[in-house]
């Protein structure tokens, strides 16, 4: 355990140092996000159709953003790996004796604490636009983790496509298909109560909407989570460590 | 201790790998003596970075068995990795890292740390003579530095047994001379195993005590320079000893997708 945890750290802090020296990619994701919140949001908080509760619908959609700019971003963190392929730095860290789950959960923490970054940008557009930001202890906390675990889960569910697919040409095929959909198909712009009975079943299988429910009882004052955040959270979690027990069986492969 | 494997730090029995239906390693039996620098030759198509992906357990073979130091490659590939340095022939180094960075990521992979992993790595920095641009991003080092940087990252857990893949290619002869000079020190100062791939028959002459040619999955000849040279009459080069047991003239170019590769790997560093 406590070798698996130094593995995890060697590679999560080498990708910090990374991204500390080159963080513009990290950055160009976070202007999407200001779009949908300035713009999209901006027009359909004109609109009454949503019920949106007692919320605005700006106010609504915020916490659903801050989740699509954590799966946008890390749904691309897998390329880095095929590029790693192609060097050789796969091989390199594949033939030491590290767990090769660590290799996969480093990347996992470092993506986590690329989502929090994200998710200050995404509070600061927020704060701008005059979403009613809710500043307490606990439920900042409380989204952090979510924001956290759900850069973990996505970033690995990219991992994995990636060591299955091995080139870039097919991954962002497939990395373009596959966000939409997952955007749609979760709670982030509308609730599950609008959506049609076949969606909202697809919707409660999707790692997404867990973490959209939790960022809306915490992030926004007024806001409230449909499933208790212990429900959200054990769901992220299990879909994390599935992930990651079939990334650590498939990954080995990519330097065959 | 009479075991009669001690002197060999790498042994194959029928090593054989297929791809589908070609057959990429034919019953490949090689023995490799402790502390000798052993290079594998062959065309390309031979099998020779099947072998290498083979013992350093990144593949598993489809029959046969392979040990290194000791310890079997499909049941113990944790010991084997303990024990055992690579070095790919792509650019393993990560570029956007310092030399410093690129370091503790292996050492700590390797389960160094604290104290000893400090020593270890100040130590692979002066081995490879990369003191004063430590704190530097590898994309800013010559071919020469990026290569000796990656044997220094490979050899930090000072390994029985290290494993290089065309280790010189695309260096100029000055840096090519310089990793000989490093490779020579390990055998000396650590009587480390080195297996060597390579396309380059100075190289062999110059480093290797031994050498294997394979030729279409197959092990064509094994021995030393001297020997294979002298079975051909006096006046044979290696380029000989290649072209008579190979069966071909030496091919340097790859298929499309290692030469897509090697070019992404230099237009990187630029």
């Amino acid at each position: 355990m406590l070798r698996f945890a130094r593995e995890s750290l060697a590679i999560a802090s080498a990708e910090m140092h990374k991204l500390v020296r080159d963080p513009t990619e990290m950055f160009s994701r976070a202007i999407q996000p200001v779009l949908w919140l300035a713009i999209f949001g901006q027009v359909f908080s004109r609109v009454r159709g949503i019920p949106t509760g007692n919320l605005n619908y700006l106010d609504y959609m915020a916490p659903g953003i801050l989740a699509q700019s954590i799966l946008f971003s890390a749904i691309f963190y897998g390329i880095a790996v095929i590029w790693e392929r192609d060097l050789g730095i796969v091989h390199k860290l594949l033939v030491t004796p590290a767990h090769r789950s660590a290799l996969i959960g480093g990347k996992a923490l470092a993506a986590g604490l690329r989502g929090l970054v994200q998710a200050i940008v995404v509070y600061g557009v927020a704060v701008i636009l005059k979403v009613n930001i809710r500043w307490e202890f606990l439920p900042i906390l409380t989204a952090a983790a979510g924001v956290f675990i759900g850069s973990g889960v996505f970033s690995t569910f990219s991992l994995l496509i990636a060591s299955i697919v091995k080139t870039r040409e097919r991954f962002m095929g497939i990395g373009q298909v596959l966000t939409m959909p997952l955007f749609f198909a979760s709670n982030a712009i509308y609730p599950l109560e609008l959506m049609p009975d076949w969606l909202k079943s697809i919707a409660i299988f999707n790692p997404l909407t867990y973490l959209v429910d939790v960022l809306r009882g915490s992030m926004i004052v007024g806001g409230v989570s449909t499933f208790p955040v212990i429900t959200s959270f054990g769901v992220m979690g299990l879909v994390f460590l599935i992930l990651l027990a079939l990334a650590s069986k498939i990954y080995p492969g990519l330097a065959r | 201790m009479a075991d009669p494997n001690d002197n060999n730090a790498i042994i194959t029995v029928d090593l054989t790998k297929h791809f589908d239906q070609v057959t990429a390693l034919d019953r490949l039996s090689l023995k490799v003596r402790s502390g000798l620098i052993f290079g594998l030759l062959g065309p390309n198509g031979a099998g020779k970075s099947t072998t290498i992906k083979i013992l350093t357990t990144l593949l598993d073979a489809s029959s046969g068995s392979a040990t290194i130091a000791g310890f079997d490659v499909a049941k113990s590939p944790i010991e084997v990795r303990r024990r055992i340095g690579y070095v790919p022939q792509l650019l393993s180094a990560d570029g956007a890292l310092t030399a410093i960075e690129n370091l503790n990521l292996s050492a700590r992979l390797y389960g160094l740390h604290g104290g000893e992993l400090k020593v270890r790595v100040s130590e692979a920095l002066s081995f490879s003579g990369l003191d004063t641009v430590a704190n530097k991003p590898v994309k800013t080092y010559s071919g020469g530095m990026i290569r000796r940087l990656e044997i220094a990252q490979a050899t930090l857990h000072y390994p029985e047994v290290l494993f290089l893949d065309e280790p010189t290619i695309g260096l100029d002869p000055v840096a090519r001379k310089t990793v000989w000079e490093r490779l020579k020190d390990l055998r000396r100062s650590r009587r480390t195993t080195i297996l060597i791939t390579t396309h380059d028959m100075e190289e062999v002459d110059v480093l290797c005590d031994e050498l294997a040619i394979l030729d279409r999955g197959r092990l064509a000849v094994t021995g030393s320079p001297g020997e294979l040279k002298s079975r051909l009459g006096a006046q044979a080069s290696l380029d000989d000893v290649f072209v008579h047991f190979s069966g071909s003239v030496m091919e340097r170019e790859g298929n499309y997708r290692q030469i897509r590769e090697n070019r992404s790997a230099i237009h990187r560093l630029e």
